[in-house]
Formats: C-alpha cells, structure tokens, sequence
C-alpha cells in the first residue's frame, strides 16, 4: 500500500536561500513521524509544501496519495496543517473559532464538536471568551482542536507543543498518541528531542537540506558507536544522536 | 464546489460580521464622521454656500454616502490583512473550502456594513430635513448604484489589503477615496470653482454619481450622468476585482 506521505527530490529556495536540496520522505499510514532539524533547517517550509501553501521548486511531494501539486484540493480534504503560529481568529471565542471550522469542514452538530473539543483542551470555562484574552498556551490547545475537527487522515503539526507547559504538553502527547492510534497518519516537528522520542514511530533529520538520517530510534542508536563504557551503561540519548549527526560539538 | 462555495462564503460572511459588530470603534468612524460632516455642511457652512437649492440637506445627501462608503471599505483592507499577518488566511488556504470564499466573506460583509451606515445616515438625513419624493424604483437605481459603488471600492480595498506590508498601508489607499467628493459636486456647483479644479471636478467619477443619485432622489431626468457614473463603477470594479485575483494567486502560492 502506498504511504500516506511521500516525498522525492524536493526543492526549494527562496531567491537564492537554498533551503531544500532534495528531501527525500516516507511517512506510513498511521504512524507518527517527528522531523528534527535546527533552527532554519527547514522543517516548516517541508510542512507547508505538503499543506499546498508553497510550491515546490522540484521534486514530488504525494498526501493520501495525492500530488500537492496537481490535486491540491484533494490533498487539502485528507490534512489539516496546525502551523507553527496559532492561527486563530482573535476577536471570536473559543467556541465560535472551533463552530467556524466545523461549520467551514461541513461536520454535523457543529456546537456539540465544540462543546467536546473545549472540555478534551481543558478550555470549557475559557470557551466563552474572546481568544484575545487567552494565554499563549490555551491559543496553542485552541489551535490543535481546531485541527482535530473533521478527521482527516493526515495532520500536520509544526512544533506543537513550543511554549506549552508541562501539563498541556502532556495532554498534547496524549491527544497525538490516540489520533495515531485511530489511524491517523502525524507528521510533527519540534525542539524537544524528548517529545520525539517519547512520540514517534520514525524520526528524521533535516540538515542542511536533505534528510541526513531516518529510522526508529533504535536505528539511529545503531548509527552512532556502542554506548560508552561509564560507570553506568546507557543508552545515547536522541539528543546525542541529533548533535552528532549534524555534526555538533556539545557544549557541556 | 458551487454549493459548498456557498456555504463557504456564508459562513465566513458570519464570521466577518462579528467582527464589525464587535468592534465599535469601527462602527462609530463608518457612520458619525459623515454624520458629522452632514452636521457641519448643514448647520455651518450650508448657509454660507449658494446651492441655487432651496434644500440644501437633499444637496448634501448623495456626496454624505459617498464619503461613508469611501472610509467604510478601508476596514475591509485592514481586517485581510489581519487575517493574513495572523495566520487565519493560511489556515482557511490549507482547508477543503471554495478558496473564493475567503476573499467574498469579506466583499459580503463591506456591502452589508456600508449597507446599514447608509441607512443609518439617511435616517439622521430625516431628522434634519431630509425629503425625498422618489418613488420606489429610483430608490432601487439609487441602492444598486451605492451598492456597485460600494462593491469597486472594496473590490480595491481588497487589492490594498493583499498587498500592503503594514496595516496602515492597507487602510490608506482609502484617503484619497474619502477626500475625491470634496473636489465634485458634492457640496457646492462646480460652476464656482476655478479653470483646471472645475474641469477635474467635472470629468471625476464622483460628480456623475453624485448628480445622478440626486437626480434621482429629486425626480429628475438623470440623462446620461447615470450611464458615467454606472462606467465608472463596473470599469474601477472589474479592474479592481481582477487585479485582486492576481494579487490573491500570487499571495497563496
Ligand atoms: N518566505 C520566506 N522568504 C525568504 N526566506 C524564507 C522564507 N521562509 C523561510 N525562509 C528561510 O528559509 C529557511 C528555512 O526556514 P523554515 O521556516 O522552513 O525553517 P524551520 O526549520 O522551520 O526553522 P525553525 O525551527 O526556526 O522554525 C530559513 O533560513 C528562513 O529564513
Ligand atoms: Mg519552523
């Protein structure tokens, strides 16, 4: 069966920032894949070829089996993109920004989707008020219920959970796990090397590029010398892995 | 896809009203400054300028809703590019909905906002004088005129408001606009005014729509003022609405 996401040879500069040099991407279906990458590396300019908002300069990138090229309408009914800014109407409730979506989707009982999507992002007694009034955090869960409504089989999700505390990063993580469990095919990015570690099926890195490395954990554990003799063995963490890989001294 | 273009717009329409309603001030510079300026022209200079009108309010009117209209669409610029700089246009763009929706729930809701500030400033027209014996088909020539009138000049805000970098940039394109019926008809003949001021007063859109409306409202021959004026509208709104697109493409991918 074909991959939910599959990406060939994709390029792309901006002017003559060449930022993709050939990304090459598997993602199965519902399973969930966290790109890594620096700062610039990449990643959001990835997520919004496959969201249809930017084209691409070569190469192919398929959603569902769709080229986001020449189906971009059917690719935009299999995905929702929750970008790396809150994307949320600022002067309408909580309430009222999760009906409009439903409303936009054509789901039935718009105000019950909402209802429920408030109480699962702890923001029932938010719901009522004005988003311009909401915290950082709450404008962030806002914006990922938002992308839950209508089921789509794929969702994109740039960075999360940046600047949620631990609780709502938990409760984020919970929600991932049990949309991937339902089927639904995550492709995420993030700082957090913890999160794709607890999160991921696969991961892949974005350096410079292209992809420098791909595979389960355990792979990319493989691809670094056996763990050190310590006082204690362990295991690299991800975060060695990542600054290995990119070919980074750690500062510590 | 029309069906769901429908729905589309509708609910973004919705969803756009809220906004005007909810932001007062908004309301309030949409209709008291030409409420004002009627005010003003009635009560302060009215006396002073010889109309050859012996109703100097009915004079006023048609150049009164032109100004509304001319500061009203520039919100319309400024709250798409609010959508753009937020976010909330990219998120609309990566959604299965008719992507024309998104530009038309704005149009909509510019033309039922100016829509109800006209009727609002003709209501306070009344209060001071304000007559009219036009029957109810001038009436409806005076509301699609107004309405196609409001529809170029969103149709422009909207190719502002894509194309601006700053929130100021989308909203400023509209000066011009509010101070053009300063320069016509509106308020004083053109007969009064000097050589080269008279001739461009005469040749600018908004004498024609002026002179016809008020034509209209006072049951006189419009003549060929009205087919001017209806150039104008569809001429600015086609090319306004095309450059829009093309504004709009470029911005979406
Ligand atoms: N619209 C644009 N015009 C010009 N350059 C851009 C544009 N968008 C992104 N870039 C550049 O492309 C590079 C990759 O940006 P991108 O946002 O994809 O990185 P990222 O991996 O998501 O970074 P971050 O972790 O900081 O979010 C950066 O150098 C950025 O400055
Ligand atoms: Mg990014």
């Amino acid at each position: 069966m074909e991959h939910a996401i599959e990406v060939r040879a994709l390029r792309k500069s901006y002017g003559k920032l060449e930022v993709l040099k050939g990304v090459d991407l598997e993602v199965e279906r519902g399973s969930i894949v966290a790109l890594l990458g620096s700062n610039g590396a990449g990643k959001t300019t990835v997520v919004r070829i496959l969201g249809t908002l930017l084209k691409p300069d070569a190469g192919t990138a398929s959603v569902n089996g769709f080229d986001v090229v020449a189906e971009p309408a059917r690719v935009r009914a299999s995905i929702s993109l929750t970008g790396q800014f809150a994307a949320v109407d600022e002067i309408l409730t909580g309430r009222e920004n999760l009906v409009l979506i439903a409303k936009l989707r054509r789901v039935p009982k718009p105000q019950a989707v909402a209802v429920g999507l408030l109480a699962r992002f702890g923001l029932t007694d938010a719901g009522g008020r004005p988003v311009s009034t909401y915290s950082g955090g709450m404008r962030r869960r806002l914006d990922i219920a938002m992308s839950l409504i209508g089921d789509p089989p794929v969702i994109f999700l740039d960075e999360p959970t940046t600047g949620l505390d631990p609780e709502a990063r938990l409760d984020v993580w919970k929600v991932i796990q049990e949309l991937a469990g339902g089927g639904t095919t995550v492709l995420l990015t993030t700082q957090y090397l913890d999160e794709a570690e607890k999160l991921a099926d696969r991961i892949a890195i974005l350096h410079e590029g292209t992809i420098i490395v791909s595979g389960t954990l355990a792979e990319l554990r493989g691809l670094l010398p056996p763990a050190k003799v310590e006082y204690v063995e362990r295991q690299p963490t991800l975060e060695e892995i990542f600054l290995a890989t990119v070919g980074r001294k750690e500062s510590r | 896809m029309t069906t769901h273009a429908v729905n589309d717009t509708s609910v973004l329409l919705g969803r756009s009203i809220k906004h005007v309603t909810r932001s007062l001030d908004t309301i309030i510079t949409v209709t008291i400054m030409p409420i004002a300026f009627l005010l003003l022209f009635r009560y302060v200079f009215g006396g002073a300028i010889q109309a050859g009108t012996d109703n100097y309010v009915n004079y006023l009117m048609p150049g009164i809703l032109l100004i509304a209209i001319a500061s009203g669409v520039s919100y319309t610029g400024f709250r798409l590019f609010n959508d753009m700089r937020n976010g909330i246009f990219e998120r609309f763009n990566s959604m299965p909905i008719a992507r024309s929706s998104v530009l038309w729930g704005h149009v909509l809701t510019s033309l039922v906002s100016n829509g109800i500030s006209a009727v609002v400033i003709v209501g306070t027209g009344l209060i001071i004088g304000f007559r009219s014996s036009a029957g109810v088909l001038a009436w409806l020539a005076v509301t699609g005129i107004l309405a196609l009138f409001t529809l170029a000049l969103t149709w422009l805000a909207v190719l502002a408001g894509l194309t601006a970098s700053t929130p100021d940039g989308a909203s400023a394109f509209s000066y011009p606009l509010v101070f053009l019926p300063f320069v016509s008809s509106a308020f004083v003949p053109t007969a009064t005014m000097p050589g080269p001021v008279r001739a461009f007063a005469e040749n600018q859109p908004v004498t024609s729509i002026v002179d016809s409306i008020r034509a209209l409202l006072d049951r006189q021959p419009v003549g060929g003022d009205i087919w001017i004026a209806l150039a104008w509208c569809a001429g600015v709104c086609v090319v306004a609405y095309a450059l829009a697109l093309i504004a709009y493409r470029r911005r979406i991918s």
